[in-house]
């Protein structure tokens, strides 16, 4: 989750009020957001993905004023109309929309330029994912000329001075050269053409999603008003992305300015931003039914405004800035916040229900009751495990179901069986007493017909290891387990590469095969590093169900 | 004294007699004839008693090695090539008859000790000649071994300087010597008869026969300290999470099992989770490699499909393109509510109320260290009930977490894509006095549930881990214990008692 850092006293002048220290922790803990750490005057806060207009300083402390009653309510952003256009066409198919806008009258430092890059960075891998679902940028209106437009350019075409960098190149040699086109260009892998702005003078201002010109494309301590746009894959992504950045300007004191968008391809002519709330009907009745609450209308105004909403007649007004509402749910949940968790009044209703335990897990648990009545202790092991453990080691041959993305090969495969997660166990407790009489029960993976094309089946897997392990105490184990559990079996000579021949059977249950039993081959023994005898069955608890 | 005498076991009445003041145990071994570990266990009942006293001490002995053990039979190489040249007078170093590997030692060290004249051939010096009736150093010195390292001198020392530097002719262990010293109440005792006719083991026979009725029984050290045995029993997670199971077996909640390899689809697509949620990427989820695709029910995908894109009735949805080929692809499930949403897909909605619960394996692509796991086990729960509210979701987790041993929880505002309004739920330790962090819980969208139930009716859903709280049970510090499965540490540690 991304993380906003915030200069405590910056933050309470924003908020209009201080707060104990101990107060402050529990009120942005419950207000939906996590409180990582304050440290003298720094107070850092993760923001859950839903709320991405909470990652500026600006956001997180509207969001918070109004939480704490001092600022309630919608507040409104008033956006003046231009005539300047932003003209969208000849686009990549990949990269199809542009919109922005104007904020003028800033009054920047260092503290509030940082502060603005911060905003576009967390935009950038949050909402935008990464810059995959959009790209953001931010340029000094003195250094360009409007109509600006957007188009695409053939990649040899494209010159001009990326950020950060002593000289004019060419785009190609941008992705190739400068750290943010080594980190994105592969965003632009086979387009067919590179997205541009160009300003009225053909002035080349950025190559969106990578990089903007360092000679127009820079804000700094001296900018005053700030040319801000968004483009990419996803019109509805990048307006918030515009909505989010535009009202955090405009808190730091500027002035929204709209642009003439125009995309000629989509018909499309409109006026950006566009920071009019939305209107949404809300159900109260709904909502106290989902809360278990019975709020009045009015109650419900006013905590909705506590969390930045305006309410009237039954409709919500929704800021431009949140992302997030896509059903009246996201209003129970806010309703529920402003209430606070901590008042709702917790209950177990007088539902008749009964209890079931599913039947095959009983099972399973009288099974292993009865090996730990038996003398034997129950070993709980992953059931991602390697191949080499698996076939290599246990002198055989298998199919496993493999993982495609293991972070070790260690831990890469699915076992297919049990028997040497437990001989692996053996390996690693030698130094302690004999007989080590182990058991555990888990879960197999093999191809089969079901919806994953994976079957999954439950085993159990025995295993007696001392100096008299043998045949015959591994078989009175076995045949112990299947009287307490009334089931009749047949054995059958069977041979089988990790135990030793004429000592191997094989157990079947209304003649399904269900079992594997004999004694450990001294070959998997000593690849295994063990110098006692090792005794095991492995028994298919699925197919006995 | 009488008493004294009647707690002597066999072995203690065997060896007591033999017993002299200062004898060391080798000697007393000797005397006895009977097996070390046998003596050393009645010597030490009898030190118990405080009828003798055993005292340590360490010595470095020096004892023949191999080669030392094979050369008191056939002599050093070096007293061989002597012994040749005796015979032969003079020899060709073609002509010695010794090994290729004692054939240079055996030269050097009578170099060293001037006893021949290296030519075209070997003769023997004057030196050579009166050491053909004498004993060399060093075989003086193996003669006298074994012996303590400290009392070495003199000429002996040179001699096992020599050998020292020759591989397996000497070796020094550290030996304990034990020495045993009657105390008063010894050399009292020891005076006694001590072979009186006790009852040893009662036996059958002494009961069926009645022999027992005129004898005396011997008397054991009842505080005597017994050696380990190690019981079955059940792996300690399992305890912990077969209580857990209980706890909602007596809610009325009944239990969901099912697939751990599942489709993307019932994982996360069915649960409104979008395409492109951080959640699915490659460095938290585990995907399969093969088979890579699962099979998709047919009666959901349009409606989950529809679900994304437009939304429900009331919903705009996310809003993009969905695509089939994500949710078919197969995955480790990322939390037991695969299980929940195929539950509620199952469900007729005039069977309602109703309320599930699930306990398992889940995983997440994580390296493994002290607070990180790849398989973890999580505890799920669903209440579908027209009525249910989100008090009521509060009202379950703390009577679930009381039962716990958390009578204290906090519930924290959360996000989850699938629940609203969401939770986190913390409990206080009564302990450590802090909050921790046990996971997440909410109602369930109506995106999540209108596609598989067809209706939107309240879900309350939870699914915290579990392995935190077994952790605290158990006083674990690193979550790696859980699976390391320490034969000592799973034979030792407590019961799951509540």
């Amino acid at each position: 989750m991304p993380t906003v850092k915030l200069n405590k006293k910056v933050f309470e002048k924003l908020v209009g009020k201080k707060l104990p220290i101990e107060k402050l922790k529990d009120r942005i803990s419950m207000m939906g957001t996590d409180l990582d750490s304050i440290e003298g005057d720094e107070i850092s806060v993760e923001i859950f993905p839903n709320r991405p207009d909470m990652l500026s300083e600006q956001g997180f402390a509207r969001a918070f004023s109004s939480f704490i009653g001092v600022k309630t309510g919608l507040k409104e952003y008033k956006v003046n109309k231009t005539n300047d256009k932003l003209i969208v066409k000849n686009l990549p198919k990949e990269w199809p929309y542009a919109i922005g806008c104007v904020v003028r009258g800033l009054k920047l430092d260092d503290e509030k330029v940082r502060e603005i890059i911060q905003i576009q960075e967390k935009l950038g891998t949050t909402l935008t994912r990464n810059r995959a679902k959009g790209g953001i940028g931010l340029y000094p209106v003195n250094k360009v000329k409007f109509p600006i437009t957007f188009s695409g350019k053939n990649p040899k075409e494209i010159k001009f001075r990326p950020l950060e960098f002593p000289k004019e190149i060419t785009a190609l040699q941008m992705l190739s050269q400068h750290p943010k086109g080594r980190e994105y260009g592969h965003l632009m892998e086979n387009w067919k053409t590179f997205p541009v702005f160009t300003d009225a003078n053909g002035t080349f201002m950025s190559m969106p999603p990578v990089i903007n010109s360092h000679d127009v494309g820079k804000i700094d301590e001296t900018t005053t008003d700030v040319f801000i746009e968004a483009t990419g894959p996803d019109l509805k992504i990048i307006k918030q992305a515009i909505n989010i950045i535009a009202t955090a300007l405009s808190d730091m004191g500027g002035k929204i300015y709209s642009l003439k968008v125009e995309i000629p391809k989509e018909k499309l002519k409109f006026d950006c931003p566009d920071l009019k709330p939305k209107s949404w009907n809300m159900d109260i009745d709904y909502i106290n039914k989902r809360l278990g609450l019975n709020l009045k209308e009015k109650e419900v105004k006013t905590l909705l405004e506590k969390m930045g909403y305006g309410y009237a007649k039954g409709k919500v007004l929704v800021p431009a800035y949140r992302a997030d509402i896509m059903h009246q749910v996201d209003f129970a949940e806010d309703i529920a916040i402003a209430y606070g968790y901590e008042n709702f009044d917790a209950e177990i209703p007088n539902v008749a229900t009964i209890g079931k335990e599913n039947p095959f897990e009983i099972f399973k648990r009288k099974v292993a009751e009865i090996l730990a009545g038996n003398q034997l202790l129950e070993c709980d092991t992953y059931n991602l495990t390697n191949e080499d453990l698996q076939t290599k080691k246990m002198n055989t041959k298998m199919h496993t179901i493999k993982l495609a993305n293991a972070f070790s090969q260690e831990y890469s495969t699915l076992r297919a069986w049990i028997i040497p997660s437990l001989l692996q166990i053996l390996s690693e407790n030698k130094q302690y007493d004999y007989p080590q009489n182990i058991f555990t029960i888990g879960r197999i993976f093999k191809k089969g017909k079901t919806e994953s094309g994976v079957e999954e089946n439950d085993r159990v897997a025995v295993l007696v290891c001392d100096a008299t392990a043998n045949f015959t105490k591994i078989k009175q184990s076995f045949d112990y387990l299947m009287r307490m559990l009334n089931i009749k079996y047949e054995t059958k000579e069977a041979e089988h590469p990790s135990f030793i021949p004429g000592r191997t059977a094989r157990i079947t249950v209304k003649g399904k095969d269900v079992a594997y039993i004999g004694e450990i081959h001294p070959q998997v023994l000593e690849n295994f590093s063990l110098e006692f005898p090792v005794a095991a069955f492995e028994l298919n608890l699925s197919e006995l169900f | 004294m009488n008493d004294l005498i009647k707690s002597l076991s066999p072995l203690e009445r065997e060896v007591l007699p033999k017993v002299e003041d200062s004898i060391t145990l080798k000697q007393l071994v000797k005397k006895t004839k009977k097996q070390e570990v046998e003596v050393m266990r009645a010597l030490q009942w009898l030190q118990n008693k405080k009828v003798i006293e055993i005292s340590l001490e360490l010595k470095e002995l020096v004892t023949l090695g191999e080669l030392g053990k094979k050369y008191t039979k056939v002599k050093l190489p070096e007293r061989r090539l002597l012994d040749q040249l005796k015979d032969k007078g003079k020899l060709t170093i073609k002509n010695i008859d010794l090994p290729k590997s004692e054939l240079n030692i055996a030269i050097g060290e009578l170099k060293k000790k001037a006893a021949i004249q290296m030519g075209k051939e070997i003769t023997l010096s004057p030196n050579g000649r009166k050491l053909l009736t004498k004993d060399f150093i060093e075989e003086i010195f193996l003669s006298k071994l074994p012996k303590d390292l400290k009392e070495i001198e003199n000429e002996n020392k040179l001699a096992y300087n020599n050998l020292k530097k020759r591989k397996n002719i000497i070796e020094t262990n550290l030996e304990k010597i034990r020495t045993i010293k009657l105390t008063l109440l010894g050399k009292k005792l020891i005076k006694q008869k001590l072979d009186l006719d006790l009852i040893e083991a009662l036996t059958p026979a002494h009961i069926k026969k009645g022999t027992w009725k005129d004898k005396e029984f011997r008397r054991y050290d009842v505080k005597i300290n017994v050696p380990n045995i190690y019981g079955g029993k059940r792996h300690f997670v399992k305890q912990a999470t077969d209580y857990a199971k209980k706890i909602w077996l007596e809610m009325g909640f009944e239990e969901m099992t099912g697939p751990m390899l599942d489709s993307s689809f019932w994982v996360f697509d069915s649960l409104f989770t979008a395409q492109d949620h951080p959640v699915r990427d490659l460095q938290d989820t585990f995907y399969i490699a093969n088979p890579r695709d699962a099979k998709l029910p047919k009666e959901f995908v349009s409606k989950v499909k529809k679900a994304h894109e437009k939304g429900t009735p009331g919903s705009t949805g996310w809003q993009y393109k969905w695509d089939e080929n994500d949710a078919k692809r197969n995955v480790l499930r990322t939390h037991t509510t695969n299980l929940s949403a195929r539950t509620i897909a199952q469900l007729d909605i005039k069977d309602l109320p109703k309320k599930y619960f699930a306990l398992g394996r889940c995983y997440r692509n994580e390296a493994l260290d002290w607070s990180h796991i790849f398989e973890f086990n999580q505890t799920e729960g669903i209440v579908i009930d027209e009525n249910a509210n989100f008090r009521h979701l509060l009202g379950y987790l703390k009577q679930f977490f009381t039962k716990m041993g958390f009578p204290k929880a906090r519930f924290r505002p959360a996000h989850f894509p699938y629940t609203e309004p969401s939770v986190e739920i913390d409990v206080f330790h009564p302990v450590h006095k802090k909050w921790v962090e046990l996971g997440g819980a909410g109602m369930f969208r109506p995106e999540v549930v209108i596609p598989i139930l067809g209706k939107d009716v309240p879900v309350l859903a939870w699914g915290p881990g579990f392995d935190r709280i077994i952790l605290e049970f158990y006083k674990i510090n690193d979550i790696r214990e859980l699976y390391k499965n320490d034969l000592k540490q799973l034979r030792e540690i407590k019961n799951w008692i509540k």
